[in-house]
């Protein structure tokens, strides 16, 4: 993080703990406007937890609500976006346990301490896709169904830092582990997306030399 | 010190994301110059990081904000009675 990055963060975290006091204090209507900028991580946290729109959407909602709920519980330890996001994970969490029971989190656990010899998608050649092929749904649909694939536990890093672009530090407080872990989830997370998705996002990059395959 | 290409492998996120030493980050870069497949893996994982950050990938439902916000202040004035 850059130093400027750094005086930011920390300015809005002061103006954040300004805007709560005066929630607490009675301007309660306020609290609209401290969790607007954090509408689509919220969103984003359950979805990629649950998988549909409708779950994600009441999840979301019993997040943003139960944030409200307990403000005064805040204590300005970590940012407010990370407290927040917290409440999002569990909630997501309580929803998987009644849904799938705990047997993902188990799957997971193991997931990670067995990735066993990894070999990426052996491409010879790559070029670049552009950002605007994400208008096509095909090209959307592979995206998200690679994240779906991925254990929770490394989808979870994942969004959080390549999608909603949180900080390593703000990543590991609201997961509670550390940054070593969170660059070790991520990292295999990265590696898992690569090995799903080139082959398929291959034929949307300008035409090339050809994939030499072998990975399934 | 020679790499070899499952070194690069081990390495990919914190090379994407600048965070190791000079020293491997020269081995790997001398690595990629004469190995097609792992210049192609790592732009390959650098190039879906880029899509990841995309808003489009996960799009939020029409409405999602004001059904949201609809919701709280519900929530907000049912307390507001409570207290009075």
């Amino acid at each position: 993080m850059t130093q400027e990055e750094t005086i930011r963060k920390a300015q809005k975290k002061t103006d954040e703990e300004a805007m709560i006091a005066r929630i607490l204090g009675g301007e309660r209507d306020l609290f609209h406007e401290l969790i607007r900028p954090y509408e689509r991580i919220v969103y984003s946290m359950v979805f990629s937890m649950l998988g549909n729109e409708a779950d994600a959407e009441d999840a979301a909602q019993t997040a943003v609500i139960q944030a409200y709920l307990n403000l005064d519980k805040y204590r300005g330890e970590s940012r407010f976006s990370t407290w927040l996001v917290t409440i999002a994970l569990n909630e997501g969490r309580n929803r998987l346990r009644k849904t799938k029971s705990l047997r993902e989190d188990s799957i997971d656990a193991l997931s990670e301490e067995a990735e066993g010899d990894y070999t990426p998608a052996l491409l010879t050649d790559w070029r670049e896709i552009p950002s605007e092929t994400l208008e096509r749904n095909e090209v959307r649909e592979h995206l998200q169904k690679a994240i779906e694939r991925l254990p929770l536990l490394y989808r979870t890093v994942l969004v959080m830092r390549d999608m909603e672009g949180l900080d390593m530090e703000e990543t590991a407080r609201s997961l509670c582990v550390t940054t070593t872990v969170v660059k070790v989830r991520l990292h295999r997370a990265r590696r898992m997306m690569q090995r799903d998705l080139a082959p398929l996002l291959k034929r949307y990059a300008p035409k090339g030399k050809g994939w030499l395959g072998g990975w399934s | 010190m020679k790499i070899d290409c499952k070194h690069v492998w081990d390495h990919i996120s914190s090379y994407i994301d600048g965070e190791i030493d000079q020293e491997l980050r020269q081995e790997i870069d001398r690595h990629l110059q004469h190995c097609s497949i792992c210049s192609a893996t790592i732009d390959s994982t650098r190039n879906i990081v880029v899509l990841m950050a995309d808003e489009r990938v996960y799009e939020i439902p029409a409405g999602f904000s004001k059904r949201l916000h609809t919701r709280l202040d519900e929530v907000i004035r049912s307390e507001s009675l409570d207290r009075t």
